[in-house]
């Protein structure tokens, strides 16, 4: 191989982890959980013994034939009783089978339904920085592949662990029952088979974790050559393509192969070497027999209340062999099932990483309400919705004071920086009165984005204050901060659901009037009326049989839905061409009417009408002022109006 | 569909033959092993003469050994095959897909092809080996071990005929049973993952509108009514262990009792006590193959869905393909539109484009301009031959494009698409996929053409920058220009730019616009665009409408005589009269 530096070692079995699995596991079923345990446990137990009742039934056989007693009726007295015995545990088993199993399915889905949902509500109150810092890719994976490990875990491995477990126990001590030396035998081999079998699976697992890797190649090189497959066909670059193509998957091929090689001679090989053990049993009891060795057992140890020697026998060796068959199984299975288990473990580990990651703190105690005013012109609290808001600010004393919502932001002295070290703005003062729309123009990388992300608190600052109606925003309850502020992104992301579902999500309790009065502010009214199905057009794929253009008016609409005093656009027309932006510039001016707005363009038709334009450049504010100022002033922003600077 | 898979098996069809010989040597000498176990047994009842132990113990062992290599070997062969057809299925598909048309790949979009190179290849070739190995050797497990069964313990086999059917059946009825509640399952499944993927990927929205409780109950509804639906389905599948194991012990039971009374009564001749308990044995092994053969079925169903899928891509005719004695040599550059009608789907109430009608000579710039919808990119495509016209013909250098030779009309033809990707690699290798054989100064040479050179040269690592996956190191704008050196250095008679410079400032734009003057002046231009300064020195510009041409003209003309052209010309330089300059 030539990357033998991507060889991984093979990972050891972390039981805390395991322990916090089984413990998660109880906690979802304190009572369900003990009781399969228990079911698998005795079931176990109970279908190891019926080969000692065959056995017997057999010695009684052999004693019939060896003296040439062929009467029936006789060893019928002696051998029905035993069936009987066999029957009863034979029923026994069955039930508790059936009982744990029809558990396991219940409680296997039940604890996945909660490790999932606990995921996704973690999820849910990470921060921004987590999604922006984290492979969407990667997250997904938690709740595909790490999720069916786990099904995996819980489903078979762990009773299959139990299981294994018990009846190896069991068998391990009838054995030492009967005879120690030929236990003793019989462990030498298994050991040997252990040996074996870790070794093959060894290799197994090492070109797995390899094959996984060749499988991740492929999928990026399809990926990228799927989603350029238009570009290949314009160059008649094809063929280039499949040449690298197939050199991924040549790779994919020989590790795939080796893999699977692995994995498939480990049956036989097990299997066969518990047939060579069954042979060195029953060649190494002839040799005891022959040489009438003696035997030790506990069944000596106790019954002849001393070390009492007694020679060994047939009907010692003969249970023996049969149950070295069991007995080699089940090692096997367990030696298999720890090696499952290690290899869950690293889902495990990724799972209980998402779950421990620190959800986003949310300390502020200044929250919004619905008010009304009486005659005096005062703030009233109501619970009713009146459409007017309030932000209710308790204050250390105890007393509370009511300041109503007018949208009115500023940033005063704000230093801000992703990581510690890299501080990405400086000094950032905007002063936004409500009404007023105030643009951000800059390079990318400016930090025009940036500033957006600290009014609706998705990071928060280094040094400065942000101060939302007088009130600074770290006071604030942040889902209330962020329901008094509406967002409309460059990046559209719609949901499933029909558009009239896309468009409520702005204000979940809006009627369709509402939705369809906003769709019609925002310019979007004229292309839903035109799909097939209207506003209950399914958007299906993140709205994949929409335009650019068109996802964008939808999220506008929603945002207008959501009807709040403030609005942030970021890029928020930039896919809509300028002829379609003009049309529907009449229903964003009437939405932007009576809103503070912060505008954020790449094109300076957009952003030209605005009160006032901040020119950002590196993280700092290098020019403010009215467009009519600014190209006065013939700065940067006039260099950028005349398209000497490219903005990008 | 499986005849069109099966030809992907090709140079693998002698490892898929050695398994299954291997897989019958290894089942005949496992239903043959119990049968010397219970004459060791019998050897060690008779009395324990050693050497008799050591003979059939060697003879066992020997079989064990034959049966280790010709298992080990199988599932050598088998790994062999199922990966080597995967690959070739992997190959064929992909090789397929190289030869679909624009249509083609819009059919299926892309995203599915890549599930069904990747997650459907990988499910047809685990069932490919389980095919081989199990499917083979079960039913030939259980044919052997019953006639084995019938061999040592006569009637008293019938006990596990009598018990094959029910348990077939019982294993039947719950595979049956069980397998419309998983798809549908599964399809849940997949649409909890969309939304999951959906809320990960809009998490800015969620938290924005401040939806996270309402994004969290909307998933514990969907995930709750899962976890129900797969609860039901597991347990119906759960009832396969008791199922099995209620056959085992009636089977035991009733050899027990009746093989013990024969073995008695006929003192040891018609069964001894070792055919009897290896009896116990070739039962077990009867059932454990049903087992094995109801696995299959419901593997072999769940994996149908993703064969039918790859069928599909490789049984779909490209849409384009080569004409017989096709043109090879593209004289000139002009263009000629006759009465071009063109819509992407069949059976649309309106095309997107109508009753086109144009001539572009060779060598002229032209522009073309109309708001989104208006057919302006759909009618660029045409001249490539990226789709068929619905009727009506497109010429370039005077000949019907569906009678050149397609790398001909495409060398000679350049098109820089809307969406600009570049492909990892480093920006060298991305832009010699214009030219293979470019030299450094060639490609120097189309990059200052296209105004890039400049930020390449600025880049440390220089023309050998590694680009990342989808070109997330590079803005958009350079993107783009690097797009256009690209398609330079094709030196293409024709060349179109479809929005190309959208992320460019309009200096540059313009000095690109400049050069293709002063160094291509016989390339034939065509520049769709939504910026009049792009287009308004053209030669001619076209404003398209509603897939229609509005009007043709050179810019003072169309001031004057389209509304459409003066309305956008207005729009972009009111307030401002920057693209005078």
């Amino acid at each position: 191989m030539s990357n033998n530096n991507t060889v991984q070692k093979k990972p050891k079995l972390d039981i805390k982890l395991l322990g916090r699995v089984v413990k998660y596991l109880v906690g979802a079923y304190p009572r369900l959980v003990p009781l399969s345990a228990v079911c698998i446990i005795v079931s176990s137990v109970v279908s190891s013994i019926p080969a000692i009742f065959m056995q017997k039934v057999f010695a009684v056989v052999n004693t019939y034939t060896e003296s040439g007693n062929f009467d029936w009726s006789g060893a019928k007295k002696e051998i029905v009783p035993m069936v009987l015995i066999l029957i009863s545990m034979y029923v026994v088993s069955l039930v508790l089978i059936a009982l744990w199993r029809q558990l396991m399915a219940y409680i296997t889905q039940g604890f996945l339904n909660k490790m999932r949902t606990q995921m996704f509500d973690g999820m849910q109150n990470l921060p921004i920085k987590y999604f922006d810092t984290h492979k969407h890719g990667d997250i997904m994976s938690y709740y595909t592949n790490d999720i069916d490990t786990l099904r995996e875990l819980v489903s078979q491995s762990l009773p299959q662990l139990l299981t294994s477990g018990v009846i190896v126990l069991t068998v391990l001590c009838i054995m030492l029952w009967y005879s120690i030396p030929m236990t003793a035998v019989i462990i030498l081999g298994v050991i040997a088979m252990v040996f074996v079998s870790k070794k093959v699976g060894g290799g197994s697992a090492k070109y797995f974790m390899r094959q996984q890797k060749a499988v991740a190649d492929t999928e990026g090189y399809v990926q990228e050559m799927m989603n350029g497959q238009k570009v290949i066909k314009v160059f008649c670059h094809e063929q280039q393509v499949k040449d690298g193509f197939d050199k991924i998957n040549g790779e994919l091929n020989k590790v795939s192969f080796r893999a699977h090689a692995y994995a498939n001679m480990l049956g036989p090989i097990i299997m066969n070497i518990g047939n060579i053990l069954y042979v060195v049993c029953a060649v190494v009891g002839g040799i005891f027999l022959t040489v009438g060795m003696t035997n030790v057992s506990f069944r000596g140890l106790i019954t002849a209340s001393g070390f009492t020697a007694v020679a060994f026998s047939i009907d010692i060796i003969v249970p023996f062999l049969n149950m070295t068959k069991q007995f080699t199984g089940n090692v096997n299975q367990l030696s298999q099932q720890v090696n499952t288990i290690t290899m869950a473990m690293a889902g495990a580990r990724r799972i209980f990483d998402l779950m421990d990651e620190k959800a986003e703190d949310d300390d502020g105690y200044v929250t919004l309400v619905n008010c009304k005013y009486d005659e005096n012109g005062n703030v009233i609290e109501t619970a009713e919705h009146t459409g007017s808001w309030a932000w209710k600010h308790p204050h250390g004393d105890g007393t509370l004071t009511y300041t109503p919502l007018r949208g009115d932001v500023t940033l005063n002295g704000v230093d801000f920086g992703y990581e510690p070290d890299k501080q990405v703005l400086h000094d950032i003062s905007v002063y936004a009165e409500p009404g007023q729309k105030v643009a951000f123009v800059g390079a990318t990388g400016a930090g025009k984005t940036t500033i957006t992300n600290l009014i609706n608190r998705f990071y928060d600052i280094a040094d400065g204050k942000i101060r939302y109606d007088g009130i600074n925003v770290n006071k604030i309850k942040k889902s209330d901060l962020r329901r008094s502020l509406g967002i409309v992104l460059q990046d559209t992301n719609l949901f499933s659901g029909t558009v009239m579902d896309n468009i409520r999500y702005g204000c979940l309790d809006a009627t369709d009037e509402q939705c369809i009065n906003a769709a019609k502010l925002a310019g979007a009214d004229g292309f839903i009326t035109l799909l097939p199905k209207g506003y209950d057009t399914e958007v299906t794929n993140n709205g994949a049989n929409l335009s650019q253009g068109q996802r964008q008016l939808i999220a506008i609409a929603r945002a207008a839905v959501a009807d709040p005093p403030v609005m942030i656009l970021d890029e928020a027309t930039s896919s809509i061409d300028t002829r379609t932006e003009a049309i529907v510039q009449r229903g964003m001016d009437k939405l932007m009417e009576g809103r503070t707005v912060f505008v954020i363009a790449h094109r300076l038709s957009t952003v030209m009408n605005s009160d006032v334009i901040m020119v950002l450049d590196h993280g700092s504010i290098i020019e403010r002022g009215s467009h009519k100022k600014l190209i006065a002033d013939k700065g940067t922003y006039y260099q950028l109006y005349t398209g000497a600077f490219e903005l990008e | 569909m499986i005849k069109r898979l099966a030809k992907c098996v090709r140079e693998y069809k002698l490892p898929t033959i050695l398994t299954l010989i291997f897989i019958v040597l290894e089942a005949v000498i496992e239903s043959i092993i119990p049968f010397i176990t219970s004459q060791l047994v019998n050897n060690i009842k008779a009395g324990a003469v050693l050497g008799d132990i050591i003979r059939t113990g060697l003879l066992l062992a020997g079989m064990a050994i034959i049966s280790l290599c010709c298992g080990g070997a199988a599932g050598f062969t088998s790994a062999k095959a199922s990966a080597g057809f995967s690959t070739n299925l992997r190959h064929d598909l992909f090789e397929k897909i190289q030869t679909y048309s624009f249509s083609n790949i819009d059919k299926f979009s892309s995203s599915s092809l890549v599930t069904r190179l990747t997650t459907d290849v990988t499910n047809v070739q685990m069932s490919y080996m389980m095919l081989i190995r199990i499917a083979v050797r079960a039913p030939l497990m259980l044919v052997f071990s019953v006639i084995m069964a019938y061999v040592m313990g006569g009637a008293l086999a019938t006990t596990f005929v009598i018990v094959i059917p029910v348990l077939a059946f019982g294993l039947i009825l719950i595979a049956r049973k069980a397998m419309p509640a998983f798809t549908r399952v599964f399809r849940k499944y997949d649409k909890l993952n969309e939304s999951i993927e959906e809320n990960v990927r809009a998490m800015r929205v969620v938290k924005g509108f401040s939806r996270e409780e309402y994004e969290k109950a909307k998933f514990k509804t969907a995930s709750d009514d899962i976890c129900a639906d797969f609860t039901k389905a597991e347990r119906i599948v759960a009832l396969n262990a008791p199922l099995m194991q209620i056959c085992i012990y009636f089977n035991m039971a009733v050899v027990l009792i009746i093989g013990s009374r024969i073995v008695i009564t006929s003192g040891g001749s018609t069964i001894d006590i070792g055919e009897l308990s290896s009896m116990l044995t070739y039962g077990f092994q009867i059932l454990m193959q049903l087992m094995m053969l109801s696995m299959i079925y419901v593997i072999l169903t769940m994996s149908a869905e993703s064969a039918k899928r790859i069928s599909e891509v490789l049984s779909e005719v490209p849409t384009i393909q080569n004409p017989e004695n096709a043109v090879t040599e593209v004289s000139d550059g002009s263009i000629e539109f006759e009465n071009v009608y063109f819509a992407y789907t069949i059976g649309v109430r309106r095309q997107t484009l109508e009753n086109v009608n144009i001539r572009i000579g060779s060598g002229m710039t032209v522009g073309i301009l109309g708001g989104t919808g208006s057919g302006k990119s759909s009618f660029a495509r045409l001249i490539p031959r990226l789709y068929d016209v619905t009727s009506g013909t497109v010429k370039v250098g005077g000949v019907d494009v569906r009678d050149y030779d397609i790398t001909a009309l495409r060398s000679a033809v350049s098109m820089v698409l809307q969406k600009n990707l570049i492909f990892s690699g480093t920006i060298s290798e991305n832009l010699r996929w214009g030219d293979e054989n470019a030299t450094d100064d060639e490609i120097r040479a189309a990059c200052e053409l296209a105004q890039a050179d400049g930020f390449i040269s600025s880049f440390p690592d220089g023309y050998e920058t590694k680009i990342e996956q989808g070109g997330t190191n590079v803005s958009g704008g350079q993107k783009q220009r690097i797009c256009i050196a690209r398609a330079l250095l094709k030196k293409p008679k024709i060349l179109i730019l479809d929005d190309s410079t959208s992320a460019v400032d309009t200096k540059t734009d313009a000095l690109i616009r400049a050069g293709f003057d002063k160094y291509i002046p016989d390339t034939t231009r065509i520049i769709v665009a939504q910026r009049v300064s792009s287009v308004q020195n053209a030669d001619m510009i076209i404003v398209m409408d509603n897939g229609r041409i509005e009007s043709v003209g050179k810019h003072d003309e169309l001031l004057k005589s389209s509304p459409i052209y003066r309305e956008i010309y207005e729009q972009q330089t009111r307030g401002g009269d920057s693209d005078e300059q």
